[in-house]
């Protein structure tokens, strides 16, 4: 026999397929929501996985160690770097005067924490933040129009632009502290602030905080030093010993590679009095480590879903069978062959599968712009919606193969379908 | 040169008490090309089952059917379907149209696994049943005439050797089974097809010249009547 154009009959099995799928519109759209829901989903748990493992380990924080309370590293990581969680304890000013001087550190930055607007977390430091720092390799924070850096003389404040958005500062507007890290409408300091400088978006944690001289948070009423492990109040008009001075910690930067190595060295494994958290990356990545179970769980329920996925394709298409075997039969007696049919719902099957991946960038964008307003929010750290990651071509694909196979046993019933018992009664 | 011949042919089936039960037992028949044959079946005799024999859906038990020369029973079934496709068309009592195409589509998807789709000819035949103003029309919004004329558009889609028709005018009124039968026979003619036709209206029998009793022809039939 020769055989017939195969493009003719590749035709004959996309209208085949065309038409199921218009026939069956209803369930159709219902399976390929499911299967948008898995593929987004599956997308999600592994793109934001990857970018907050990546964001929270790998981005530039602009600094190679922080140097605090003895204690966890990690709390003092999450305190100081992302603005989180408490602080471990205060260490003396000299600390900081000492290893700014030390011949490895090349930048020094202390921090002075315990007070708040509206949530938003009230930073102690110096202008060496403005004309020293780089919290990306070559950027500096720059100020949006008419801003300049505080006087550190001067009760003022420079915002991050999140801040600026988020509580409607702006330059010239004047605020008040509030003592302690989570707001209380009953804890207001005395002091009146005035907002000098907002920040341009810096897209990292430090969007999230307000910036004063670190001699305010000492002059904060009802602030306590306690530097030489007595308590001492901060007299107006009376300059502060430096053995009374605390911060919550020193953001460093060295010199070279090897010295961190040393410092940590020096600090963690022989002294006793404080932490050095180094490498910042190193230290998130424990957490993620530890907090790895949840990701697993995560991905096990995504997989789970896309099994449910699958098997609604299977029953949507198995289900429609039945009523199209008279279509089958009459198919056949036109001269479809079984392997014809049984292609055309297979076909069927992965259009649907493909279709509801390609529906499935909706809910992966929907998913990951939500969850990247909450961290950003939470943390400060941006996550980039658009960012390539290979789960975003494997999900199809695989969506896809799942879809073909999930129609492998629909279509050997439509492949069994007999032609004439389904055509006429035999007369 | 005959355009069927058929030799011994037996189909049984297993009936419900298990025992096997003779359908179609025909030693001899055969057609010549462009003949014009109705058969005589009343319900019950076999007779779609004998075309559906003829049309390779079914394989007899034994025997020789040639079509065309070709002895459709030693083919595949993959051949089978294609030689079909090709070489026979197939009009149903209840028409058998897919009800989810139009009827430019039902007549295009009998080219597809036949011949290859060729879309004026579809247009053109379409238009020779007096269906021209409707190829986009459903089944469903044709009446069951018009409906009729596509399955007779559908059946010679791939300029067949041989046209079987099933009880064609069975779902028709009176006025239209004439007419249905004209154009059948009238676009068999046109195409130098042949027309085996099977019925149990006398009406239709008459309207033909060579007539033949399923009967006669089938022991199997014989031996249930005299039975």
């Amino acid at each position: 026999m020769s055989g017939i154009s195969g493009s003719s009959t590749l035709s004959g099995i996309f209208l085949m397929v065309r038409r199921s799928l218009r026939q069956h519109a209803l369930s159709t759209a219902i399976t390929m929501f499911s299967i948008a829901l898995a593929s987004g989903l599956v997308m999600s748990v592994f793109s934001i996985n990857d970018q907050t493992r990546a964001a929270f380990t790998g981005g530039e924080v602009g600094f190679d160690a922080v140097l605090g309370a003895r204690g966890s590293q990690l709390q003092l990581v999450l305190n100081t770097v992302y603005h989180l969680e408490t602080s471990p304890g205060n260490i003396p000013y000299e600390m900081y005067a000492t290893i700014k001087d030390n011949p490895r550190v090349k930048l020094a930055i202390p921090y002075a924490l315990g007070d708040n607007y509206q949530g938003f977390r009230i930073v102690g430091s110096t202008e060496d933040l403005f004309n020293e720092f780089e919290y990306q390799k070559g950027k500096k924070f720059e100020f949006q129009k008419g801003g300049r850096a505080f006087d550190t003389a001067r009760r003022e404040a420079v915002i991050g632009s999140f801040v600026a958005q988020k509580t409607g500062l702006g330059l010239g507007d004047k605020f008040n502290a509030y003592h302690g890290l989570i707001y209380d409408p009953n804890m207001r300091h005395e002091e009146e602030y005035v907002v000098v400088g907002v920040l341009k978006p810096t897209n990292t944690p430090s969007d999230r905080v307000i910036w004063i001289p670190i001699e305010g948070i000492y002059r904060m009423t009802g602030h306590v030093l306690r530097g030489t492990g007595e308590q001492y109040t901060a007299e107006a008009g009376k300059e502060i010993p430096d053995e009374h001075k605390e911060v919550s910690a020193v953001m460093l930067k060295f010199k070279g590679p090897q010295d961190g190595m040393l410092m940590d060295q020096t600090i963690n494994k022989q002294g006793k009095v404080a932490t050095l958290a180094w490498p910042i990356g190193r230290v998130m990545m424990d957490l993620f480590n530890k907090i790895g179970w949840v990701t697993r769980v995560l991905t096990l329920v995504s997989y789970l879903v896309v099994l449910v996925a699958a098997a609604s394709i299977l029953a949507s298409l198995y289900n429609t069978i039945n009523e199209r075997r008279r279509d089958f039969a009459i198919l056949r007696s036109l001269g479809a062959r079984r392997r014809t049919i049984f292609s055309a719902i297979i076909l069927e099957s992965s259009i649907i599968a493909l279709m509801g991946s390609l529906l499935g960038f909706v809910v992966y964008a929907i998913i990951l712009g939500v969850t990247t307003l909450v961290i950003r929010s939470q943390t400060g750290v941006v996550l980039d919606i658009f960012s390539p990651h290979p789960i975003l071509i494997l999900a199809p694909i695989g969506m896809t193969v799942v879809g073909a196979i999930s129609g492998i046993f629909p279509a050997i019933k439509a492949y069994t379908t007999d032609i004439a018992s389904n055509l006429t009664p035999i007369s | 040169m005959a355009v069927l011949e058929i030799t011994d042919v037996k189909k049984t089936y297993r009936s419900p008490t298990g025992e096997r039960q003779t359908i179609i037992d025909i030693p001899k028949f055969a057609m010549e090309e462009k003949a014009h044959v109705a058969l005589e079946g009343r319900s019950g005799s076999g007779k779609t089952t004998f075309l559906n024999l003829i049309a390779g859906i079914l394989k007899a038990d034994t025997g020789q059917l040639l079509v065309e020369g070709t002895d459709i029973q030693s083919l595949s079934e993959p051949s089978r379907d294609l030689f079909r496709a090709k070489t026979i068309g197939y009009v149903h009592q209840t028409f058998n149209l897919l009800q989810g195409y139009t009827a430019l589509e039902n007549v295009e998807l009998g080219m597809m696994f036949g011949r290859g789709l060729d879309k004026e000819y579809a247009v053109d035949l379409l238009g020779r049943v007096g269906l021209g103003d409707r190829i986009h029309y459903y089944p469903g919004q044709l009446s069951v005439g018009q409906q009729q004329r596509v399955a007779v558009a559908r059946a010679m889609a791939n300029h067949p050797k041989l046209v079987l028709a099933d009880e064609p005018t069975g779902n028709l009124d009176p006025h239209h089974t004439h007419e249905a039968l004209s154009l059948i026979r009238g676009i068999c003619r046109e195409q130098g097809t042949a027309l085996l036709l099977v019925s149990h209206d006398d009406e239709v029998l008459q309207e033909f010249e060579n007539r033949q009793s399923l009967a006669d022809i089938n022991l199997a039939g014989q031996e249930a009547s005299t039975a």
